[in-house]
Protein backbone atom coordinates (compact mmCIF):
# COMPACT_ATOMS: atom_id res chain seq x y z
CA UNK A 1 0.00 0.00 0.00
CA UNK A 2 1.21 3.05 -0.89
CA UNK A 3 1.22 5.50 2.06
CA UNK A 4 -1.18 8.62 2.44
CA UNK A 5 0.38 11.57 2.70
CA UNK A 6 0.83 13.52 5.83
CA UNK A 7 -2.64 15.25 6.56
CA UNK A 8 -4.64 12.97 4.38
CA UNK A 9 -8.06 12.50 6.16
CA UNK A 10 -8.63 8.54 7.17
CA UNK A 11 -10.82 6.52 5.15
CA UNK A 12 -13.85 5.29 6.33
CA UNK A 13 -16.40 2.18 5.59
CA UNK A 14 -19.87 3.11 5.26
CA UNK A 15 -22.70 1.18 5.93
CA UNK A 16 -26.38 1.80 5.33
CA UNK A 17 -29.62 0.15 6.53
CA UNK A 18 -32.20 0.89 3.65
CA UNK A 19 -35.35 -0.30 5.78
CA UNK A 20 -36.31 -0.88 9.17
CA UNK A 21 -35.77 -4.91 9.30
CA UNK A 22 -32.97 -4.91 7.24
CA UNK A 23 -29.68 -5.31 7.81
CA UNK A 24 -26.58 -2.51 7.50
CA UNK A 25 -25.19 -3.37 3.84
CA UNK A 26 -21.76 -1.75 3.21
CA UNK A 27 -21.62 0.33 0.09
CA UNK A 28 -18.44 2.09 -0.31
CA UNK A 29 -15.95 3.73 1.53
CA UNK A 30 -15.03 8.11 2.29
CA UNK A 31 -12.57 10.06 3.69
CA UNK A 32 -13.63 12.26 6.62
CA UNK A 33 -11.55 13.76 9.76
CA UNK A 34 -13.53 11.90 12.45
CA UNK A 35 -16.51 10.27 12.91
CA UNK A 36 -19.27 12.86 12.97
CA UNK A 37 -17.51 14.41 9.77
CA UNK A 38 -17.95 10.88 8.15
CA UNK A 39 -21.85 10.49 9.33
CA UNK A 40 -22.11 13.58 7.05
CA UNK A 41 -20.07 12.55 4.20
CA UNK A 42 -21.93 9.15 3.73
CA UNK A 43 -24.82 11.03 3.72
CA UNK A 44 -24.39 13.23 0.84
CA UNK A 45 -22.64 10.40 -0.60
CA UNK A 46 -24.37 7.67 -0.34
CA UNK A 47 -27.67 8.91 0.40
CA UNK A 48 -28.92 11.10 -1.92
CA UNK A 49 -32.02 9.28 -3.12
CA UNK A 50 -33.68 8.00 0.22
CA UNK A 51 -31.40 4.64 0.02
CA UNK A 52 -31.21 4.61 3.74
CA UNK A 53 -32.71 4.94 7.49
CA UNK A 54 -29.75 4.85 9.09
CA UNK A 55 -25.86 4.90 8.99
CA UNK A 56 -22.78 3.27 10.40
CA UNK A 57 -19.41 4.03 9.32
CA UNK A 58 -15.87 2.16 10.58
CA UNK A 59 -12.29 3.20 10.22
CA UNK A 60 -11.24 1.10 7.66
CA UNK A 61 -8.56 0.45 9.50
CA UNK A 62 -10.54 -1.26 12.24
CA UNK A 63 -11.77 -3.74 10.27
CA UNK A 64 -10.21 -7.28 10.36
CA UNK A 65 -10.73 -9.38 7.87
CA UNK A 66 -10.10 -13.18 6.66
CA UNK A 67 -7.22 -13.94 4.65
CA UNK A 68 -7.87 -14.34 1.19
CA UNK A 69 -4.79 -16.95 0.50
CA UNK A 70 -7.28 -19.39 3.76
CA UNK A 71 -10.30 -19.28 1.41
CA UNK A 72 -10.25 -23.25 0.52
CA UNK A 73 -9.27 -23.87 4.58
CA UNK A 74 -11.96 -22.09 5.74
CA UNK A 75 -15.12 -22.37 3.08
CA UNK A 76 -14.21 -25.47 1.58
CA UNK A 77 -15.38 -27.55 4.71
CA UNK A 78 -18.77 -26.41 4.33
CA UNK A 79 -19.13 -27.61 0.33
CA UNK A 80 -19.24 -31.23 1.41
CA UNK A 81 -21.91 -30.66 3.90
CA UNK A 82 -25.08 -30.66 2.10
CA UNK A 83 -27.10 -32.42 4.33
CA UNK A 84 -27.35 -28.71 5.97
CA UNK A 85 -29.25 -27.51 3.28
CA UNK A 86 -33.36 -28.94 3.74
CA UNK A 87 -33.64 -29.65 -0.30
CA UNK A 88 -31.01 -33.15 0.73
CA UNK A 89 -33.89 -34.67 2.46
CA UNK A 90 -36.81 -35.60 0.02
CA UNK A 91 -39.90 -35.62 1.35
CA UNK A 92 -42.59 -38.14 0.22
CA UNK A 93 -45.48 -35.92 -1.97
CA UNK A 94 -48.21 -36.86 0.59
CA UNK A 95 -46.40 -35.38 3.45
CA UNK A 96 -47.54 -31.90 3.69
CA UNK A 97 -46.53 -28.70 5.24
CA UNK A 98 -42.96 -29.66 5.80
CA UNK B 1 -15.17 6.92 -23.11
CA UNK B 2 -14.24 8.47 -19.75
CA UNK B 3 -10.86 6.70 -19.85
CA UNK B 4 -10.13 6.74 -23.32
CA UNK B 5 -6.94 5.46 -23.92
CA UNK B 6 -5.60 3.27 -20.86
CA UNK B 7 -1.87 2.33 -21.25
CA UNK B 8 -1.63 -1.56 -20.16
CA UNK B 9 2.51 -0.88 -19.76
CA UNK B 10 2.33 -4.08 -22.26
CA UNK B 11 3.49 -4.01 -25.52
CA UNK B 12 0.85 -6.86 -26.48
CA UNK B 13 -1.40 -9.08 -25.16
CA UNK B 14 0.09 -11.63 -22.86
CA UNK B 15 -0.57 -15.36 -24.13
CA UNK B 16 -0.51 -17.83 -21.37
CA UNK B 17 2.56 -19.50 -22.72
CA UNK B 18 4.52 -15.83 -22.10
CA UNK B 19 2.32 -16.31 -18.19
CA UNK B 20 3.86 -17.72 -14.79
CA UNK B 21 1.43 -19.81 -12.99
CA UNK B 22 -0.03 -17.03 -10.54
CA UNK B 23 -0.75 -15.12 -13.67
CA UNK B 24 -2.12 -18.12 -15.41
CA UNK B 25 -4.52 -18.80 -12.23
CA UNK B 26 -5.39 -14.76 -12.39
CA UNK B 27 -6.44 -15.31 -15.93
CA UNK B 28 -8.59 -18.77 -15.62
CA UNK B 29 -10.43 -16.68 -12.71
CA UNK B 30 -11.14 -14.09 -15.04
CA UNK B 31 -12.53 -16.33 -18.01
CA UNK B 32 -14.54 -17.90 -15.54
CA UNK B 33 -16.30 -14.69 -14.14
CA UNK B 34 -14.99 -14.52 -10.96
CA UNK B 35 -14.61 -11.15 -9.67
CA UNK B 36 -11.19 -10.17 -8.57
CA UNK B 37 -11.08 -8.12 -4.89
CA UNK B 38 -8.88 -6.05 -3.10
CA UNK B 39 -6.95 -8.27 -1.23
CA UNK B 40 -6.59 -10.90 -4.11
CA UNK B 41 -3.78 -11.55 -5.68
CA UNK B 42 -3.13 -9.88 -9.37
CA UNK B 43 -0.31 -8.67 -12.00
CA UNK B 44 1.30 -5.54 -11.24
CA UNK B 45 0.40 -4.98 -15.26
CA UNK B 46 -3.71 -5.28 -14.35
CA UNK B 47 -2.86 -3.43 -11.26
CA UNK B 48 -1.58 -0.41 -12.73
CA UNK B 49 -3.79 -0.39 -15.73
CA UNK B 50 -6.92 0.09 -13.12
CA UNK B 51 -5.28 2.50 -11.17
CA UNK B 52 -5.18 4.30 -14.51
CA UNK B 53 -8.45 3.85 -15.96
CA UNK B 54 -10.11 4.33 -12.69
CA UNK B 55 -8.78 7.51 -11.53
CA UNK B 56 -9.29 8.91 -15.59
CA UNK B 57 -12.77 8.13 -14.91
CA UNK B 58 -12.65 9.97 -11.44
CA UNK B 59 -10.65 12.93 -12.76
CA UNK B 60 -13.49 12.80 -15.31
CA UNK B 61 -16.32 13.09 -13.14
CA UNK B 62 -14.79 15.78 -10.85
CA UNK B 63 -13.66 18.24 -14.25
CA UNK B 64 -16.73 17.36 -15.54
CA UNK B 65 -18.60 19.29 -12.99
CA UNK B 66 -16.71 22.43 -13.91
CA UNK B 67 -18.53 23.34 -17.76
CA UNK B 68 -22.00 22.66 -16.05
CA UNK B 69 -21.26 24.39 -12.87
CA UNK B 70 -20.96 27.41 -15.01
CA UNK B 71 -24.50 27.53 -15.83
CA UNK B 72 -26.21 26.88 -12.04
CA UNK B 73 -26.28 31.12 -11.77
CA UNK B 74 -27.46 31.27 -14.63
CA UNK B 75 -30.44 28.37 -15.36
CA UNK B 76 -33.60 29.94 -16.65
CA UNK B 77 -35.64 28.95 -13.68
CA UNK B 78 -35.28 27.87 -10.27
CA UNK B 79 -36.77 24.49 -11.00
CA UNK B 80 -33.93 24.32 -13.61
CA UNK B 81 -31.13 25.58 -11.00
CA UNK B 82 -32.08 22.80 -8.41
CA UNK B 83 -32.36 20.35 -10.79
CA UNK B 84 -28.32 21.09 -12.48
CA UNK B 85 -27.11 21.17 -9.01
CA UNK B 86 -28.44 17.91 -8.28
CA UNK B 87 -27.00 16.37 -11.14
CA UNK B 88 -23.48 18.39 -10.77
CA UNK B 89 -23.60 17.11 -7.15
CA UNK B 90 -24.36 13.37 -8.55
CA UNK B 91 -20.75 14.13 -10.78
CA UNK B 92 -19.29 14.69 -7.32
CA UNK B 93 -20.37 11.65 -5.66
CA UNK B 94 -19.65 9.66 -8.83
CA UNK B 95 -15.86 10.69 -8.82
CA UNK B 96 -16.08 9.94 -4.63
CA UNK B 97 -16.91 6.34 -5.61
CA UNK B 98 -14.25 5.95 -8.25
CA UNK B 99 -11.82 7.77 -6.23
CA UNK B 100 -12.64 5.42 -3.49
CA UNK B 101 -12.11 2.38 -6.24
CA UNK B 102 -8.82 3.52 -7.15
CA UNK B 103 -8.05 3.39 -3.52
CA UNK B 104 -8.36 -0.02 -2.68
CA UNK B 105 -5.82 -1.01 -5.63
CA UNK B 106 -3.14 0.50 -3.03
CA UNK B 107 -3.34 4.37 -4.22
CA UNK B 108 -3.65 7.23 -2.11
CA UNK B 109 -6.10 9.75 -2.38
CA UNK B 110 -3.39 12.93 -2.60
CA UNK B 111 -1.41 10.68 -5.13
CA UNK B 112 -4.75 10.68 -7.39
CA UNK B 113 -5.52 14.29 -6.63
CA UNK B 114 -1.61 15.01 -7.12
CA UNK B 115 -1.19 13.55 -10.50
CA UNK B 116 -4.33 15.40 -12.51
CA UNK B 117 -2.92 18.59 -10.99
CA UNK B 118 0.44 17.89 -12.23
CA UNK B 119 -1.08 16.94 -15.93
CA UNK B 120 0.02 13.53 -15.56
CA UNK B 121 -3.19 12.12 -15.03
CA UNK B 122 -5.69 12.73 -18.19
CA UNK B 123 -9.50 12.72 -18.43
CA UNK B 124 -12.39 12.93 -20.87
CA UNK B 125 -11.02 15.34 -23.69
CA UNK B 126 -15.09 16.04 -23.54
CA UNK B 127 -14.45 18.66 -20.77
CA UNK B 128 -12.07 21.26 -22.45
CA UNK B 129 -15.03 22.29 -24.39
CA UNK B 130 -16.67 25.59 -23.48
CA UNK B 131 -20.36 25.71 -22.21
CA UNK B 132 -21.23 29.13 -24.02
CA UNK B 133 -25.18 28.75 -23.70
CA UNK B 134 -27.92 27.34 -21.73
CA UNK B 135 -28.34 24.62 -24.42
CA UNK B 136 -25.27 23.52 -23.80
CA UNK B 137 -26.24 22.46 -20.80
CA UNK B 138 -29.31 20.26 -22.59
CA UNK B 139 -26.94 18.73 -25.55
CA UNK B 140 -24.14 17.82 -22.38
CA UNK B 141 -26.75 15.83 -20.48
CA UNK B 142 -28.38 14.31 -23.83
CA UNK B 143 -25.43 13.42 -25.53
CA UNK B 144 -22.29 13.00 -23.15
CA UNK B 145 -24.17 11.99 -20.28
CA UNK B 146 -25.86 9.12 -23.00
CA UNK B 147 -22.39 8.55 -24.36
CA UNK B 148 -21.34 8.25 -20.58
CA UNK B 149 -23.94 5.35 -20.05
CA UNK B 150 -23.42 3.50 -23.03
CA UNK B 151 -19.67 2.83 -21.71
CA UNK B 152 -20.70 2.45 -17.92
CA UNK B 153 -23.16 -0.24 -18.29
CA UNK B 154 -20.95 -3.01 -19.53
CA UNK B 155 -18.39 -2.15 -16.89
CA UNK B 156 -21.25 -3.00 -14.41
CA UNK B 157 -19.92 -6.33 -15.25
CA UNK B 158 -16.08 -5.85 -15.30
CA UNK B 159 -13.26 -7.74 -13.50
CA UNK B 160 -12.43 -5.79 -10.40
CA UNK B 161 -15.39 -6.02 -7.69
CA UNK B 162 -15.13 -2.35 -6.12
CA UNK B 163 -15.18 -0.52 -9.52
CA UNK B 164 -18.16 -2.91 -11.04
CA UNK B 165 -19.70 -2.24 -7.71
CA UNK B 166 -18.90 1.64 -8.05
CA UNK B 167 -20.26 1.48 -11.79
CA UNK B 168 -23.75 0.05 -10.46
CA UNK B 169 -24.04 2.97 -8.58
CA UNK B 170 -23.07 5.10 -11.14
CA UNK B 171 -25.80 3.70 -13.77
CA UNK B 172 -28.68 3.90 -11.66
CA UNK B 173 -27.54 7.86 -11.45
CA UNK B 174 -26.81 8.55 -14.70
CA UNK B 175 -30.27 8.08 -16.35
CA UNK B 176 -31.30 10.95 -14.51
CA UNK B 177 -28.78 13.01 -15.89
CA UNK B 178 -29.33 12.26 -19.34
CA UNK B 179 -32.79 12.36 -19.50
CA UNK B 180 -32.61 15.90 -17.80
CA UNK B 181 -30.89 16.88 -21.04
CA UNK B 182 -32.96 15.62 -23.50
CA UNK B 183 -35.94 17.62 -21.46
CA UNK B 184 -33.99 20.74 -21.60
CA UNK B 185 -33.68 20.21 -25.70
CA UNK B 186 -37.24 19.34 -26.18
CA UNK B 187 -38.08 22.79 -24.49
CA UNK B 188 -35.85 24.46 -26.67
CA UNK B 189 -36.79 22.61 -29.57
CA UNK B 190 -40.62 23.05 -28.56
CA UNK B 191 -39.86 26.80 -27.87
CA UNK B 192 -39.16 29.97 -30.35
CA UNK B 193 -37.45 29.62 -33.90
CA UNK B 194 -34.48 31.34 -31.09
CA UNK B 195 -34.30 28.83 -28.85
CA UNK B 196 -34.52 25.83 -32.03
CA UNK B 197 -31.49 27.61 -33.32
CA UNK B 198 -29.74 27.59 -29.82
CA UNK B 199 -30.68 23.85 -29.33
CA UNK B 200 -29.41 22.88 -33.25
CA UNK B 201 -25.95 25.28 -32.64
CA UNK B 202 -25.39 23.18 -29.27
CA UNK B 203 -25.66 19.85 -30.78
CA UNK B 204 -22.98 21.16 -33.87
CA UNK B 205 -20.83 21.67 -31.26
CA UNK B 206 -21.21 18.67 -29.44
CA UNK B 207 -21.78 15.99 -31.41
CA UNK B 208 -18.06 14.80 -32.87
CA UNK B 209 -16.63 16.07 -29.22
CA UNK B 210 -19.02 13.28 -28.03
CA UNK B 211 -18.23 11.08 -30.40
CA UNK B 212 -14.26 11.00 -29.56
CA UNK B 213 -15.13 10.27 -26.35
CA UNK B 214 -15.38 6.92 -26.88
CA UNK B 215 -11.65 6.96 -28.01
CA UNK B 216 -9.65 6.21 -30.77
CA UNK B 217 -10.66 3.93 -34.03
CA UNK B 218 -10.14 0.29 -32.88
CA UNK B 219 -7.29 -0.19 -35.36
CA UNK B 220 -5.38 2.27 -33.30
CA UNK B 221 -6.30 1.57 -30.04
CA UNK B 222 -3.27 -0.83 -29.33
CA UNK B 223 -4.33 -1.42 -25.75
CA UNK B 224 -7.43 -2.46 -25.93
CA UNK B 225 -6.84 -5.86 -26.39
CA UNK B 226 -5.31 -6.81 -23.46
CA UNK B 227 -8.00 -4.85 -21.47
CA UNK B 228 -10.23 -7.07 -22.81
CA UNK B 229 -8.59 -9.93 -21.93
CA UNK B 230 -8.49 -8.71 -18.17
CA UNK B 231 -12.38 -7.71 -18.92
CA UNK B 232 -12.07 -4.04 -18.05
CA UNK B 233 -12.65 -2.90 -21.27
CA UNK B 234 -16.09 -5.14 -22.77
CA UNK B 235 -16.71 -3.47 -26.06
CA UNK B 236 -14.75 -2.18 -28.29
CA UNK B 237 -14.59 1.92 -29.21
CA UNK B 238 -15.97 1.47 -32.40
CA UNK B 239 -18.39 -1.02 -31.58
CA UNK B 240 -19.67 1.73 -28.80
CA UNK B 241 -19.23 4.67 -30.94
CA UNK B 242 -22.17 2.84 -33.58
CA UNK B 243 -24.45 1.80 -30.62
CA UNK B 244 -24.43 5.28 -29.59
CA UNK B 245 -24.82 7.05 -33.22
CA UNK B 246 -27.63 4.49 -33.75
CA UNK B 247 -29.58 5.36 -30.78
CA UNK B 248 -28.77 9.11 -31.28
CA UNK B 249 -29.75 9.83 -34.49
CA UNK B 250 -33.49 9.28 -33.99
CA UNK B 251 -34.14 11.33 -30.86
CA UNK B 252 -32.23 14.44 -32.66
CA UNK B 253 -34.94 13.60 -35.18
CA UNK B 254 -37.62 13.77 -32.91
CA UNK B 255 -36.32 17.09 -31.71
CA UNK B 256 -36.23 17.92 -35.19
CA UNK B 257 -33.05 19.44 -35.25
CA UNK B 258 -29.81 17.55 -37.40
CA UNK B 259 -26.18 16.35 -36.96
CA UNK B 260 -23.85 18.93 -38.17
CA UNK B 261 -22.63 15.77 -40.37
CA UNK B 262 -23.53 15.39 -44.44
CA UNK B 263 -22.79 11.78 -44.66
CA UNK B 264 -24.61 10.43 -41.90
CA UNK B 265 -27.44 8.08 -43.09
CA UNK B 266 -29.04 4.95 -42.34
CA UNK B 267 -27.59 1.90 -44.45
CA UNK B 268 -29.80 -1.01 -44.97
CA UNK B 269 -27.69 -3.43 -45.44
CA UNK B 270 -25.70 -2.80 -42.73
CA UNK B 271 -28.63 -1.90 -40.19
CA UNK B 272 -26.29 0.68 -38.89
CA UNK B 273 -25.96 4.51 -39.47
CA UNK B 274 -23.08 5.78 -41.60
CA UNK B 275 -21.23 8.43 -40.39
CA UNK B 276 -18.68 10.81 -41.54
CA UNK B 277 -15.26 10.53 -40.88
CA UNK B 278 -14.04 12.16 -37.29
CA UNK B 279 -11.19 14.71 -37.30
CA UNK B 280 -8.67 13.10 -34.69
CA UNK B 281 -6.15 15.29 -34.95
CA UNK B 282 -8.52 17.58 -32.81
CA UNK B 283 -8.76 14.62 -30.17
CA UNK B 284 -5.59 14.30 -30.02
CA UNK B 285 -4.82 18.12 -30.07
CA UNK B 286 -7.17 17.86 -26.56
CA UNK B 287 -5.72 15.23 -25.35
CA UNK B 288 -2.31 17.00 -25.43
CA UNK B 289 -3.84 19.98 -23.74
CA UNK B 290 -4.46 22.24 -26.76
CA UNK B 291 -8.17 22.15 -26.20
CA UNK B 292 -10.48 25.23 -25.56
CA UNK B 293 -10.69 24.47 -21.79
CA UNK B 294 -7.87 22.62 -21.00
CA UNK B 295 -5.57 25.38 -18.95
CA UNK B 296 -8.85 26.50 -17.73
CA UNK B 297 -10.15 23.20 -16.04
CA UNK B 298 -6.89 22.25 -14.72
CA UNK B 299 -6.29 25.54 -13.17
CA UNK B 300 -9.81 25.53 -11.57
CA UNK B 301 -9.19 22.22 -9.91
CA UNK B 302 -5.67 23.10 -8.72
CA UNK B 303 -7.70 26.81 -7.28
CA UNK B 304 -10.26 24.94 -5.40
CA UNK B 305 -7.78 22.67 -3.70
CA UNK B 306 -5.49 25.19 -2.78
CA UNK B 307 -8.10 27.26 -1.26
CA UNK B 308 -9.57 24.21 0.19
CA UNK B 309 -5.98 23.53 2.23
CA UNK B 310 -7.09 25.27 5.34
CA UNK B 311 -10.38 23.75 5.77
CA UNK B 312 -8.88 20.14 5.57
CA UNK B 313 -5.76 21.20 8.27
CA UNK B 314 -8.44 22.57 10.60
CA UNK B 315 -10.71 19.60 10.18
CA UNK B 316 -7.13 17.42 11.37
CA UNK B 317 -6.22 20.02 14.04
CA UNK B 318 -10.12 19.69 15.09
CA UNK B 319 -10.29 16.04 15.11
CA UNK B 320 -6.76 15.73 17.40
CA UNK B 321 -7.75 18.08 19.54
CA UNK B 322 -10.78 16.39 20.22
CA UNK B 323 -9.29 13.04 20.58
CA UNK B 324 -7.04 14.61 23.48
CA UNK B 325 -9.90 16.38 25.35
CA UNK B 326 -11.66 12.53 25.30
CA UNK B 327 -8.43 11.28 26.89
CA UNK B 328 -7.99 14.15 29.67
CA UNK B 329 -11.90 13.44 30.62
CA UNK B 330 -11.54 9.78 30.88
Amino acid sequence: MTSANAGEWPLWEIFIRSQHGLAHKHVGSLHASDAAMAVKNARDVYTRRNEGVSIWVVRSADIVASNPDARDELFDPASSKVYRHPTFFPMPEDVKHI
Amino acid sequence: MYAQQVDTGLAKVQSNAEMDAAERAFQARIDADVKIEPTDWMPEAYRRTLIRQIQQHAHSEIVGMLPEGNWIGRAPSLKRKAILMAKVQDEGGHGLYLYAAAETLGVSRDKLVEDLHAGKAKYSSIFNYPTLTWADIGAIGWLVDGAAIMNQIPLCRCSYGPYARAMVRICKEESFHQRQGYDIMLSLARGTPEQKAMAQDALDRWWWPSLMMFGPPDADSVHSAQSAKWKIKLLSNDELRQRFVDQTVPQADYLGIAMPDADLRWNEARGHYDFGAIDWSEFHNVLKGNGPCNRERLAARVEAWEDGAWVREAAVAYAAKEVLRQKEAA
